[in-house]
């Protein structure tokens, strides 16, 4: 088998890359971090995964149709979020309406780790899409990956 | 929910929600219908906003209750309602327009993508349109623009240089948003603010380079993106080479708001105590106004291809909004802010009675337009009607713009002026003639490159088109609609500015 150490070595971090994402994106309401930064480092363990075993294997792991329903998801979850505040009757976004009532704000917090967690889909999402069409050898992206 | 309290934010959650959701439908009708019902939604929207406006003045909402200037504030007055009507009624035409243009024009398969950039496209001008923060005015922007971008290299299945013409957009494009966000930089380095109104405060009385340099750099960007002469070089192959049902949106739309962010700027952030106010209106705007008016015009003329030359068209007709403005006077912003609505009509009845030839034809140049009137005599006499608009013949609304602008021009004294946009339509006449006159005389001549065309366009394409032909001539009669709305968000305008109403 071809690269032994690589492939041994990606697949011993792919793991941790991940973890280390979702640290960073349910850290990120009250450090450094957050939803975009999260994306992309999730994003970064399968384009490891992709280099080291080639496109075709990611692909089988995470298609391009399970992308683009991540990428829907992830702004969904967003602009959802907003929608639901309106729906309790407070302005768009406006997160305190989803725990009214609260001493210490307790709907901001909810809300932005909800709104967190639909841009790490989304930019994780879309980060594997822009790179699935640059690496994709074809002369034509193929149509019916869309 | 309280429908009332929330309707600032409907026309912009409504269709960037809807947007997403369309990559997820099925190819084929389903996407179509999906996003016309959002463009119709949102039109619905629009016009409860501006019943809203009109009868109780400026709304003001903040987002997720953060409350301006700290949070991003939607505000809504005369002025900005009025394009926010412009632009989803023409999205709520072109539309449903689009269906049988694009099948034949996009890959069958990119529906779903092409669908839903339109959406996000229509999200970003009216984003862009609605909101009093200026950072937010660059996100819209930037939204709206690169759905622009993907959306003209969609042309690319029927000719290739859609690509390129879209790449060349790109750059330019960017550079202009670059400008803009610097601009804006440089306001908020002097400022510390971003929301317009506080903007306009902090502002008093802080003439100094930073915010003459904000200034120039606004204006510049703002420039690229509104195609002012001689800065419209990306324009006539973007509109050329563009899918026709995105050409008539945009040709509609797009840089219309553009205009809309010149004076919101102008008037509403910076104000007349300015003297580098007065200087860029004297020396910039109307001097390059004025050029656009007569070297776009004069290039329209020596077009073979009926899409460029409305593209040229486009750019000179700019020159006119630009010329209202410059005035710095009710009367010039009312004739800027009426032709930006009128304009925006004729326009899209034009590029939608080529993109019925396209679909009938297989070609935009004028030899495919030779003999149409017996062919295709529904469309071709949409398009005639709609080119004596543009040219400025009573009863419709192309004659409406033109008197308010001679109106404007006579009375902030600029008496050649007036002289000169009369001289101006005349080469309109020239070039709308010219294809007018193919249509009506001329006999086809079959030179391989395009099909005769057999039957008239579809229902679908006709009724749409027909729609914006008769607002032509509907508020070309009926002047009170647009010319009131627009003196009165003109001079709300002008006394934000400080100037004499």
């Amino acid at each position: 088998m071809d690269h032994l150490i690589l492939r041994v070595t990606s697949k011993l971090l792919f793991a941790p890359i991940i973890l280390f994402a979702l640290y960073v994106q349910f850290h990120g309401d009250y450090g450094p971090g957050g939803g975009f930064q999260a994306g992309v480092i999730f994003a970064v363990a399968f384009i490891l995964h992709a280099f080291c075993f080639g496109l075709e294997e990611t692909r089988k792991v995470l298609p391009q149709k399970a992308l683009t329903i991540a990428m829907v998801i992830g702004f969904l979850l967003y602009s959802g979020t907003g929608l639901v505040t309106m729906l309790l009757g407070a302005n768009f976004l406006d997160y305190d309406a989803l725990v009214p009532n609260s001493t210490h704000h307790a709907g901001q917090h909810y809300g932005i780790i909800i709104v967190e967690l639909g841009v790490g889909t989304a930019v994780a999402a879309t980060m594997l899409t822009i790179f699935y069409h640059f690496t994709g050898r074809e002369p034509d992206i193929d149509q019916e990956d869309w | 929910m309280s429908i009332v309290a929330q309707l600032p934010v409907l026309p912009i959650v409504m269709p960037i929600m809807a947007a997403p959701i369309t990559l997820l439908l099925p190819r084929g009708r389903a996407p179509h219908l999906w996003a016309c019902l959002f463009t119709w939604l949102t039109f619905a929207a629009c016009i409860a906003l501006f019943r809203e406006v009109a009868a109780t003045g400026p709304i003001s909402y903040a987002l997720g209750d953060w409350a301006p200037p700290i949070g991003i504030e939607y505000r809504i007055d005369l002025a900005n309602a009025l394009v926010l009507l412009l632009v989803s009624g023409i999205a709520s035409v072109v539309f449903p327009f689009a269906y049988r243009s694009v099948q034949l024009e996009v890959d069958q398969r990119q529906t779903p993508l092409f669908y839903g950039a339109l959406l996000i496209c229509m999200t970003g001008l009216l984003g862009v349109t609605i909101t009093g923060d200026a950072f937010n005015v660059f996100v819209f922007l930037e939204i709206s623009s690169l759905s622009t971008y993907a959306l003209i290299a969609m042309g690319a299945r029927r000719d290739r240089r859609a690509l390129t013409a879209a790449f060349n957009y790109l750059v330019m494009g960017t550079i202009g948003a670059t400008f803009f966000v610097i601009g804006i930089g440089l306001l908020y380095q002097s400022t510390g603010t971003l929301n317009m109104a506080d903007l306009a405060q902090q502002l008093i009385g802080q003439d100094n380079r930073m915010v003459q340099a904000g200034f120039a750099f606004i204006l510049v960007g703002m420039g690229l993106k509104l195609a002012m002469f001689p800065m419209h070089l990306w324009l006539p192959n973007a509109y050329t080479y563009a899918p026709s049902a995105v050409t008539a949106f945009l040709a509609a739309t797009a840089t219309k708001v553009a205009v809309y962010v010149i004076i919101r700027f102008f008037f509403s952030v910076f104000n007349f105590d300015f003297a580098f106010i007065g200087a860029a209106f004297t020396y910039v705007l109307l001097p390059l106004g004025l050029a656009g008016m007569f070297v776009a015009s004069f290039v329209a003329v020596f077009q073979e291809d009926v899409k460029r030359m409305l593209a040229y068209s486009s750019v000179a007709q700019i020159g006119y909004m630009l010329l209202g403005l410059s005035f710095a006077t009710v009367e010039g912003l009312t004739a800027s802010l009426v032709h930006i609505f009128n304009h925006a009509l004729m326009k899209a009845a034009l590029f939608m009675a080529v993109a019925c030839v396209v679909l009938r034809s297989g070609s935009h140049s004028i030899h495919a337009f030779a003999g149409l009137s017996k062919r295709m005599p529904v469309t071709t006499w949409a398009f005639i009607i709609s080119g004596l608009s543009l040219i400025g013949v009573p009863l419709t609304v192309g004659f409406i713009s033109k008197w308010y602008l001679l109106n404007a021009a006579f009375a902030a004294g600029h008496w050649y002026a007036g002289f000169l946009i009369v001289a101006s339509s005349l080469i309109a006449l020239a070039y709308i003639g010219r294809v007018a006159e193919v249509m009506l005389l001329k006999e086809p001549a079959d030179d391989g490159k395009f099909v005769l065309p057999k039957e008239e366009a579809p229902l679908s394409m006709l009724v749409p088109m027909w729609i914006l032909v008769a607002a032509n001539i509907y508020f070309g009669v009926r002047t009170d609609l647009t010319g009131d709305i627009a003196t009165r968000a003109a001079e709300a305008l002008m006394m934000m500015a400080g100037g004499a109403p």
